[in-house]
C-alpha cells in the first residue's frame, strides 16, 4: 500500500468546477485515481466529465459517495474554510493545494483541528503539490508519468524539486513507494516527522529521500526523529544554501529570520543524525543509489 | 509588506494602543508646523524629529548628503522649538540615512516624524510574531529596551519573557500579568501594560500582521505605558482582504523590480551575481541558485515563474531578469508538470527574438512534452544552448559567462 493513499482511496475534489480543480481532477481521473465526487457550492447536481457527481457540500459528497480523502483547489479566501469543512464531514486525509492562505487563517484552522489531526485525520499542505502512490493513486498536481512504483519514500517541502528527485530515482532504476509534498507554508499539516513515522513503519518503503529548504525548524525536528527511530537509509537535500537572510524566497515559509532557519544549520543537524546529504540537487538519485549498495 | 513608524503609530492609535502625540512631515516647513502643533497640543518643550525609513538603528545612524555627514537619524530638540525642529528636519530630508541595518547603501529619507518628547523612566521591549513551532502568536517582552532583540537573545536570553497566545482566548489577563510583573512593573503599570498588549494582539490578528515590535516600550516618569516606536509588517498572503494596506506601501523603499515582478505573478528576489535564473517552483528555483554557486558561478536572482507560466509570463520574466545590468547570462531550468515544455520553449524563443537577447542562454527542459520543447529550441536558429540535467545546465552557463 505504501502510505496514506492507495488504489482504494476515494477522493472528493473541493473546487472541482474551477479552472485548476477541473484540470487536475481530470488528470487524476486519467491516472486511475478513484475521484468519486466533487464539491462546488451552487453547482450541486452537475456531473463532471460525465462520471463524477458534484455536490453543494462536502458533507453531502461524503454521505452519498463514501469519499474518505479530499483535495482542495479553493482560492485563498475560502481555503481554510474548505479544510474545516472537509474535516467536519469526516474526511480522514485532507490535502490542500492552495497557495496564499493567510497565516492567521492557518493558525486558527490548526487550533480548531487540535485533537483530530494525528488521531482521526491528517492534513497535508497547504501550498503543496499533493500525495501520490505511483501506479495506484495520484491526488494533486504532480505529473504522473515521471513516477514508477517502487520502494523509495519521498517527502518534500517543494513541488518541482520533488519531481527532480522522482525523475532522478526513476532514472537510476529505483521507483517510489509514496511521494508526499508537505508544502511551503510556515503553518501547515503533516510535518516531516509525521511522514517519516509512516515511512519508517511501512514494509513497502526501504529508503527515504527528504527535501527541505530554509526557514523554520521542521528539518531539525526531523533530524531528532531520524536519529532516535529511523534505521532505513535517508538521503537529504536542503534548498537555499545561497538564499539571503530576511527575504521570502517564493514560499511563505522559506525565510531565514533572526539568523535561524539557514540551510547550513539544517544540513548540519541532518548529517549529525546520519542522513546523507546530496552534494547538489542534481545528485539526489545517485546519492541514494550509492548509499543502497 | 513593511510600513513606516508613523504609519504603525497611526494603526496603534486606531486600536487604542497608546502612543506619544506626533505628526508626519515631508518638508522642513511641514516639520516646523508639526512641531508647533505637537507643542501646543501637549505643552511639551521638547520634540523629537525622527527620519522615517524601513530600517532600524536610526538613532545611531548617519545622514549623508553629497558625501558629507549632515546629521543623525533621530534628533532630540531640547531648545529652539519649532524653528530648531525645522532645521533638524532639513538635515534629514533628502539625505541618505545609513544605519547598522541597511549599510552600506542606506535609505533615502522622504519623511520625518515629529513627536512630543517623553520623560522616559524605563525602556522595555515588546514584540509579537508567529511562532511556527507552536503554531501560535508569541508575545515577547524584555527589560532590555532600545537594544537589538537578536543581540539580547544571543547574550542574555533569560531576559526575554514569552507567552504563547491561544487564538480561542486571546492574550489572557494572567499572561499579561506574568509578563508585566516579570518586567518589574508596579501594579498600576502592569494594568496599563496588559491593556496595551491585549489591544496590540487585537491589531495583530485583525490586520494580519507578520511582525509587530515596540522598541522601546516606554514607561514614563508619571507611570504611563507608551509605544516609543512602531515596527509593523503585514502578511503578504492576506493582502486580498486589506486593500487599505496598499495605500501605505512606500514604493521608494521597495526594490522596483521585485514589485513589478509581483504584479505579474512572478516571484523574484534580486541577488548580487551575474547569472540570471528562470525556474518553475520555489524549491527548484532556490536549488538552481545553489547549483550555480556549486559550479563556481554567481546567481543574479531568484525567480519562480509559477505553475501557470505561459508565453507572456516567460517574456515578462526575461524582461525582469534583464533589468539587472549585471546579468551576463541566463539559465532557464524548467521541470514541467502542468507547465508544458513546448510552451516554455516557444515563450523563450519569442522572448529572445522580441528582446533581442545578447547574453548566452542555457535552457534545461524536463517533464511534459520535453521532446517537442527541445526540438523547438534546436530548430529556432537562436544561440540557445540546451542541457538535459540541471547540473549540466549550471556548468554550461557558468562556463559561457566566464568565457564571455
Amino acid at each position: 500500500m505504501a502510505i496514506l493513499v492507495d488504489r482504494n482511496t476515494r477522493v472528493v475534489v473541493q473546487g472541482i468546477t474551477g479552472s485548476a480543480g477541473a484540470f487536475h481532477a481530470k488528470q487524476c481521473l486519467e491516472y486511475g485515481t478513484k475521484v468519486v465526487a466533487g464539491v462546488t457550492p451552487g453547482r450541486g447536481g452537475e456531473v463532471f466529465e460525465g462520471k463524477v457527481p458534484v455536490f453543494h457540500t462536502v458533507a453531502a459528497a461524503v454521505r452519498e459517495t463514501g469519499a474518505n480523502a479530499s483535495v482542495i483547489f479553493v482560492p485563498p479566501p475560502g481555503a481554510a474554510d474548505a479544510i474545516l469543512e472537509a474535516a467536519d464531514a469526516g474526511v480522514t486525509l485532507v490535502i490542500c493545494i492552495t497557495e496564499g492562505i493567510p497565516v492567521t487563517d492557518m493558525l486558527r484552522t490548526r487550533r480548531a483541528l487540535e485533537g483530530r489531526i494525528g488521531k482521526s485525520m491528517w492534513l497535508v499542505g497547504p501550498n503543496c503539490p499533493g500525495v501520490i502512490t505511483p501506479g495506484e493513486c495520484k491526488i494533486g498536481i504532480m505529473p504522473g508519468h515521471i513516477h514508477r512504483p517502487g520502494r523509495v519514500g519521498i517527502v518534500s517541502r517543494s513541488g518541482t524539486l520533488t519531481y527532480e528527485a522522482v525523475g532522478q530515482t526513476t532514472a537510476v532504476g529505483l521507483g517510489q513507494s509514496t511521494c508526499v509534498g508537505i508544502g511551503g507554508d510556515p503553518v501547515n499539516g503533516m510535518d516531516f516527522v509525521d511522514v517519516l513515522r509512516f515511512f519508517n513503519a511501512d514494509p513497502e518503503t526501504d529508503s527515504i529521500i527528504m527535501i527541505g529548504e530554509i526557514g523554520g525548524g521542521a528539518e531539525e525536528r526531523a533530524a531528532e526523529y531520524i536519529k532516535a527511530h529511523v534505521r532505513k537509509p535517508v538521503v537529504g537535500f536542503i534548498a537555499g544554501r545561497t538564499a539571503p537572510p530576511g527575504k521570502r524566497m517564493g514560499h511563505a515559509g522559506a525565510v531565514i529570520s533572526g539568523g535561524k532557519g539557514t540551510a547550513a544549520d539544517k544540513i548540519a543537524a541532518l548529517e549529525a543524525a546520519g542522513v546523507k546529504i546530496a552534494p547538489s540537487p542534481a545528485q539526489m538519485g545517485e546519492t541514494l543509489r550509492a548509499l543502497l549498495r | 509588506m513593511k510600513i513606516h513608524e508613523y504609519q504603525g503609530k497611526e494603526l496603534f492609535r486606531r486600536y487604542g494602543v497608546t502612543t506619544p502625540v506626533g505628526y508626519v512631515a515631508s518638508s522642513p516647513t511641514e516639520a516646523e508646523a508639526a512641531a508647533e502643533r505637537v507643542m501646543s497640543e501637549t505643552g511639551a518643550a521638547v520634540v523629537v524629529v525622527k527620519s522615517q525609513i524601513h530600517a532600524g538603528g536610526r538613532g545611531k545612524g548617519k545622514v549623508m548628503r553629497d558625501g558629507k555627514e549632515i546629521g543623525r537619524g533621530v534628533k532630540v530638540v531640547t531648545s529652539g522649538g519649532a524653528p530648531a525642529a525645522k532645521e533638524a528636519a532639513g538635515n534629514m530630508l533628502g539625505g541618505t540615512l545609513i544605519t547598522l541595518q541597511n549599510a552600506p547603501k542606506g535609505n533615502l529619507v522622504h519623511k520625518v516624524y515629529v513627536e512630543q518628547g517623553i520623560d522616559i523612566a524605563r525602556e522595555l521591549y515588546l514584540g509579537m510574531l508567529v511562532d511556527r513551532d507552536t503554531r501560535r502568536v508569541v508575545i515577547m517582552v524584555s527589560t532590555e529596551g532600545g537594544m537589538e532583540i537578536e543581540k539580547v537573545a544571543a547574550e542574555t536570553p533569560e531576559r526575554i519573557l514569552k507567552a504563547w497566545i491561544d487564538p480561542v482566548v486571546g492574550l489572557a489577563g494572567f499572561q499579561a500579568r506574568e509578563l508585566g510583573f516579570g518586567l518589574g512593573l508596579t501594579k498600576e503599570q502592569v494594568a496599563k501594560f496588559a491593556t496595551l498588549a491585549a489591544k496590540l494582539y487585537e491589531m495583530f490578528t485583525s490586520e494580519d500582521c507578520a511582525l509587530v515590535e515596540i522598541n522601546p516600550l516606554v514607561i514614563t516618569k508619571s507611570g504611563d505605558v507608551l509605544a516609543g516606536d512602531a515596527k509593523v509588517s503585514f502578511d503578504e498572503n492576506a493582502e486580498f482582504r486589506h486593500r487599505d494596506h496598499e495605500a501605505m506601501r512606500d514604493v521608494s523603499e521597495e526594490d522596483a523590480t521585485e514589485l513589478e515582478a509581483k504584479r505579474s505573478d512572478i516571484s523574484y528576489v534580486s541577488l548580487d551575481g551575474n547569472i540570471g535564473c528562470m525556474v518553475n517552483g520555489a524549491g527548484l528555483a532556490m536549488s538552481t541558485m545553489d547549483i550555480i554557486a556549486h559550479c563556481g558561478g554567481s546567481p543574479a536572482n531568484f525567480l519562480d515563474v509559477g505553475g501557470g507560466a505561459d508565453e507572456a509570463r516567460v517574456t515578462k520574466a526575461f524582461e525582469i531578469i534583464l533589468t539587472d545590468p549585471d546579468v551576463r547570462g541566463i539559465f532557464v531550468n524548467i521541470f514541467g508538470g502542468i507547465v508544458r515544455c513546448d510552451l516554455i520553449a516557444t515563450g523563450v524563443i519569442n522572448a529572445a527574438k522580441k528582446l533581442g537577447l545578447k547574453v548566452p542562454v542555457v535552457v534545461r527542459l524536463e517533464g511534459t512534452n520535453v521532446d517537442l520543447g527541445r526540438k523547438l529550441l534546436s530548430e529556432s536558429g537562436l544561440a540557445i544552448t540546451p542541457a538535459s540535467t540541471m547540473l549540466e545546465g549550471a556548468q554550461l552557463i557558468t562556463r559561457l559567462v566566464k568565457a564571455a
